[in-house]
């Protein structure tokens, strides 16, 4: 390790083990924490980072290896024991209660008396104070991500924390948020709490970060200043070689719209959801358009609007390939050559307890005439194309035709997407298709959807992660609050300007519309 | 807490077979030490409860009896809770099997024909389906809770019964006893052998029907879809509500079925009581068998077995009959317990662990 | 006292029985458990007191036999759903079937004896006014307390309870408990004083009838009030109307209080903003923590 001054370090992790199974998460892991730094935690996903910091937050128990608090020896048993100690985190999926209010939802984290009125004056003062604004009284179901970050890190602060951990907080905010975030990071380091900062976003560490420590499959692999690295040097490190870089950017020339959405709305669904207004886009043959936006702002009732999980009023809503399809469902939509990837992997892309080659026939009974024989099952057929989706896609596992959910995160969304480019489809449509999948694994699909695309396809790719959609985008979209944007040339849009339509931008001009009419 | 519960990868397919087994074990452990308790000696007392029913043939006999409406209700209530479904109402839907198949001879005495037989049937397991589909209406309509308004309509038909009975259709020769007139003929079914009817047939069919159906059928596999990942299902293009009709169409058709086969013989009339709480025992067929058609045919004998057994405690043992409600709670308690071991495994927490990182003062 | 205030009385006497058992499911459901064994957990608190009230003669026992009999099957009952994760359900409902056999087999040597009697308070039976500070004290603790703010915590996120260090398991276990105490509670109150007396299957789908009250009252204690009232109002109704002797069936009459509880059912889940807003998120579901 780079230094081991004993007293100086606010935190030491020495050694660190944990297992689960036969996993080893982390393999014999050290880390320093400085006081007043912010440090950075950089890996892919599954390098174990989470892994650590709930070790370090007391939500897991280290298999082996010593936890140092200003230079003692501490067993952090529970998070409550890591507050009494003074650090604090803020999770990537927060650990919210969605039916609470904000005051209330705080009060969960904090220890002593139980004061509500007292609490609320509390966050009001601190949430000025810091720039973070929040009302205490409002029912966190109905708050954006963004409001949401900030009750999480308010819940922190109202701790007076040593150490903050982060766990990859700019996720889920746009890029004027996240600016704005770091300006509070940094005076919090000035007022001297350390902060430890998860990331994969190189970009931002290098901004934000004083120094970083590296993992790859549960080992450090580096300890540097992030200062005096490139982001090309920090991502060799992370992912231990030269990144695979998507190719065949040349887009084919425009051929006619196979996907065409006019004015699509949905009412929401439930308390907590988005209504769609007014979406129109179209998607040519041969071109891969992303549709950019902050989680929560409709993706998923877009999707399903899109696929027929959701009827839509009018037939005329949903063109497939010049026929109306807005009120027939998702087996229709199907057999007119359309391919739908969903979000979540376990529970609606799959069925975590079925085998691989029962899922495929989850999708394409009826489409594939030869998967099913007078309402019976063929299995044998339903086999074989599982192994053919497995073999062309490289899908590792343990034993054959496996359950879906014995699987690793990437493994399974390789089979999930391969499953419906196996059957060439003319349409595409693709929801987060790289999400919490490792960097092999998101370059096979990417390279696959693009790919796709240039055989003569439309492929639409919604996504919350900006480098993905300008590796793979010919044209962005970008939605908010259930409202979509014009759909720019790729190389026309800037990170600024996507984040400006993120914040709504569009949406003003849409209503200032209305108005005139 | 040192003993934790850790997730296996896939589910274990030893522990599927062997959890039934195990639970069946447990609680035959549980009632060798309840013999003991009361002072029987316990291999004795397990010998007449469970072996001795076995050895005899009127017996055996009257194990399949038993078996028949619990094995046809029992399937029906399996595909049920394969999906999600929870029709715990079997028995109104049993009773109104009967009512509307005992109609046919209480209303047209003197009608004897096959066809006969054949009407009572299909009103029974009309009767049957459209007191389920009233639950799943509710459901599929108003999103009401299943579990609750099936099991009210139980309550429901049984005063409906008891009403007949005691009312407009009692017997005018039955000396004000609260009964229907005693089938006879074409009223009732034909025997197998010995005591066992045609009705056992009904319940081996239908169990191996439906065992295809969902191993091999498409059908099959949109309900084990819809029951174990409701949203995959919508993904596939199933329909949920359908899914739902259809449950509770089927295990109340076959409910009905069972409910006019047990008064179209064993019973041979109507009355207030005509089931020994068969459509709730059937819940415990249902998941002795793992939810599994060809596993209810087991658990059904297994049950009936129970039953004989509490009456043979009752008569050598002096014991109550009631025992054998008891045997058969206790049996699915174990049978819930040990499907655990199925998606889990016991794993002892290493506590030396901490010892690491204990501050050295 | 007058006929209004007389019948008023009958009214609150029939609705008690099904006020405690939904107040305590209510609390169970508040912390994300599903218990459907209510029926099971009231019919042995029911045999319980009725047992020990009749041995010592001493009904203040019986009560106290009939919450810890419900307790003890609720601790069944959390033993499997929680420690083993089974699912609630089908446990709930072997724990109904159990609790009707074994209180069958327990009860069978009380069948027909006079049991004792839980004295009345300015004619009141005494277990009224418990039922009322009872139904005062679930409200200021759910929703004015820390408790109770971790009991609704647990109920909407058990994910996010146990992120914050929250002992998601041992919270349940207590809330399962106080369940399993109301419900016995309340079957202690059939055999000791509503009908002072043992008989198999007394408590008749009362058990289920409190369950239905809980979606009824959309988790909230005063609606719970209501919602028992309406039904004790059922039951009476019922019951005189059968004492005129009106040429309606007595089978009729006596299925009024399952059919009504259909209709509230139906109509309550009809309006999905009363029932989603309060409804428990993660009612029903399993919890099993990574360690």
């Amino acid at each position: 390790m780079t230094d081991n001054g004993g007293k100086n370090h606010l935190l030491e992790a020495l050694h660190i083990v944990k297992t689960f199974g036969s996993l080893r998460a982390n393999d014999d892991v050290s880390l320093f924490v400085r006081p007043s730094e912010i440090h950075a935690l950089l890996g892919e996903n599954g390098a174990g980072k989470s892994t650590l910091v709930k070790i370090i937050y007391g939500a897991l128990q280290p298999t082996a290896g010593e936890l140092r608090w200003h230079g003692a020896p501490v067993t952090i048993a529970s998070p409550a024991a890591a507050r009494k100690l003074g650090i604090g985190m803020v999770f990537q999926h927060f650990s919210l209660f969605e039916a609470l209010s904000v005051a209330e939802n705080i009060a969960l984290a904090l220890p002593g008396a139980f004061d509500i009125a007292a609490l609320s004056q509390k966050i009001s003062r601190i949430s000025k104070e810091y720039g973070l604004p929040l009302e205490p009284s409002a029912i966190v179901g109905d708050l954006s991500v963004g409001e949401r970050q900030r009750i999480e890190i308010i819940r922190c602060l109202l701790q007076e924390p040593k150490l903050l951990i982060m766990d990859e907080p700019t996720a889920v905010l746009t890029p004027q948020e996240a600016d704005q975030l770091f300006l509070v990071l940094e005076r919090l380091a000035k007022e001297g709490c350390s902060i430890l900062y998860i990331s994969h976003r190189l970009e931002e560490v290098k901004r934000l970060c004083q120094s970083a420590t590296i993992l790859r499959q549960g080992k450090v692999v580096a300890c540097v200043d992030p200062r005096q690295e490139t982001a090309a040097s920090l991502a060799r490190l992370m992912v231990g070689g030269d990144i695979h870089v998507v190719r065949a950017k040349a887009k084919s020339q425009s051929g006619k719209p196979r996907l065409v959405l006019d004015k699509v709305a949905l009412k929401q669904d439930g308390p907590f959801g988005v209504s769609l207004r007014d979406i129109s886009l179209a998607v040519a043959g041969g071109e891969v358009v992303a549709i950019a936006g902050v989680a929560g702002n409709g993706q998923s009732e877009l999707f399903d609007a899109i696929s027929g999980e959701k009827l839509l009023a009018r037939e005329e809503a949903l063109v497939i390939d010049g026929k109306p399809c807005g009120r027939r469902g998702i087996t229709e939509r199907r057999k007119m050559g359309a391919a739908f990837v969903p979000e979540e992997r376990l529970g609606h892309g799959a069925v975590p307890a079925f085998r691989l080659s029962e899922n495929v026939i989850l999708t394409r009974y009826a489409s594939d005439k030869n998967l099913t024989k007078s309402g019976t099952i063929g299995r044998d057929a339903a086999l074989g194309v599982s192994e053919r989706v497995i073999k062309s896609f490289d899908v590792r596992k343990g034993k054959p035709d496996p359950e879906a959910r014995a699987l690793s995160g990437g493994n399974l969304q390789k089979f999930v997407v391969g499953r419906e480019l196996d059957r060439n489809p003319a349409v595409l449509i693709v929801n987060q298709p790289t999400w919490g999948v490792d960097a092999g694994a998101a370059a096979t699909i990417r390279q696959a959807l693009v790919d796709l695309a240039r055989g003569g396809a439309a492929v639409l790719v919604i996504s919350q992660d900006l480098d993905e959609i300008f590796e793979i985008a010919d044209r962005i979209a970008v939605i908010s609050r259930g409202q979509l944007s014009e759909a720019y040339p790729a190389s026309d849009l800037t990170a600024e300007k996507i984040g400006l339509l993120m914040a709504g931008e569009h949406e003003v001009k849409e209503e200032r519309h209305a108005a005139r009419a | 807490m040192p003993l934790v519960l850790e997730k296996r990868a896939e589910r274990s397919t030893r522990m599927a077979l062997l959890s039934p087994v195990i639970a069946i074990a447990l609680t035959l452990i549980t009632g060798a030490v309840l013999f003991a308790i009361r002072g029987i000696d316990p291999l004795h007392g397990l010998y007449v409860y469970f072996v001795e029913p076995l050895t005899l043939m009127w017996s055996v006999e009257q194990l399949i009896v038993k078996a028949t409406p619990l094995v046809l209700i029992g399937v029906g209530l399996a595909v049920c809770y394969t999906a999600n479904v929870w029709n715990i109402g079997a028995e109104g839907q049993f009773t109104m099997g009967a009512i509307f198949g005992g109609m046919i001879p209480v209303l047209f005495p003197a009608w004897q024909s096959p066809l006969t037989l054949i009407t009572m049937l299909l009103f029974g397991i009309a009767g049957g389906m459209g007191w389920a589909a009233i639950p799943a209406w509710l459901k599929t309509r108003f999103n009401a809770n299943e579990i609750l308004t099936s099991l009210m309509l139980v309550y429901v038909a049984q005063l409906l019964l008891d009403w007949l009975v005691r009312g407009p259709w009692r017997d005018p020769q039955g000396f004000n006893f609260p009964k229907t007139i005693t089938f006879d003929g074409w009223q009732l079914l034909p025997m197998l052998s010995g005591s066992i009817h045609l009705g056992a047939l009904f319940a081996l069919v239908a169990a191996l029907i439906l065992a295809f159906v969902m191993a091999r059928m498409l059908k099959g596999f949109e309900i084990r879809v819809s029951g174990n990942a409701p949203r995959a299902g919508r993904f596939a293009g199933f329909s949920r509500p359908r899914t739902i009709m259809f449950c509770f169409l089927l295990s109340g058709g076959l409910a009905g079925l069972a409910g006019i086969t047990e008064v179209a013989s064993v019973v041979a009339q109507l009355q207030p009581q005509i089931s020994p709480g068969y459509g709730f025992t059937a819940i415990i067929v249902a998941f002795l068998g793992r939810l599994n058609p060809i596993g209810a045919i087991f658990a059904g004998l297994m049950l009936a077995l129970s039953y004989l057994g509490g009456e043979a405690a009752q008569v050598s043992l002096g014991l109550s009959d009631r025992i054998a409600k008891v045997f058969q709670g206790i049996l699915l308690f174990y049978i819930l317990a040990c499907d655990t071991l199925i998606l889990y495994r016991f794993r002892w927490l290493k506590t030396q662990v901490s010892a690491t990182v204990q501050p050295a003062e | 006292m007058d006929a209004a205030t007389a019948i008023l009385l009958t009214i609150v006497t029939a609705a008690t029985p099904l006020l405690l058992a939904a107040l305590g499911e209510l609390v169970t459901e508040r912390s994300g458990v599903l218990n459907l064994g209510v029926e099971g957990m009231m019919v042995m608190g029911a045999v319980a007191g009725f047992g020990a009230g009749l041995l010592s003669g001493n009904p203040y026992l019986g009560i106290l036999a009939a919450i810890l009999a419900g307790m003890a099957m609720a601790l069944l009952f959390g033993f499997l759903t929680l420690t083993l994760v089974t699912n609630q359900v089908a446990t709930g409902l072997s724990l109904t079937l159990l609790g009707l056999g074994l209180s069958g087999l327990l009860g069978e040597s009380f069948v027909g004896e006079p049991g004792v009697r839980l004295p009345k308070w300015l004619g009141i039976d005494i277990l009224i006014p418990v039922s009322f500070i009872l139904v005062a004290a679930v409200s200021y603790v759910l929703f004015r307390t820390k408790i109770g703010l971790v009991i609704r915590a647990v109920g909407d996120s058990h994910a996010s309870a146990h992120a914050l260090g929250y002992r998601v398991i041992l919270v349940r276990y207590a809330c399962v408990l106080f369940g399993g105490a109301c419900s016995g509670l309340a079957g202690g109150y059939l055999s000791l004083a509503y009908t002072p007396q043992w008989v198999e299957n007394m408590t008749a789908g009362r058990g289920w009838i409190a369950l239905a009250l809980v979606v009824f009252s959309s988790w909230l204690p005063w609606r719970v009030v209501v919602g028992a009232y309406l039904f004790g109002a059922v039951y009476i109704l019922a019951y005189t109307v059968q004492t005129f002797a009106l040429g309606i069936p007595s089978q009729l009459l006596l299925s009024l209080p399952y059919i009504a509880t259909i209709l509230a059912l139906v109509l309550i889940s009809a309006s999905q903003r009363l029932t989603r807003s309060n409804a428990p998120a993660c009612l029903g579901q399993p919890f099993v923590p990574d360690r």
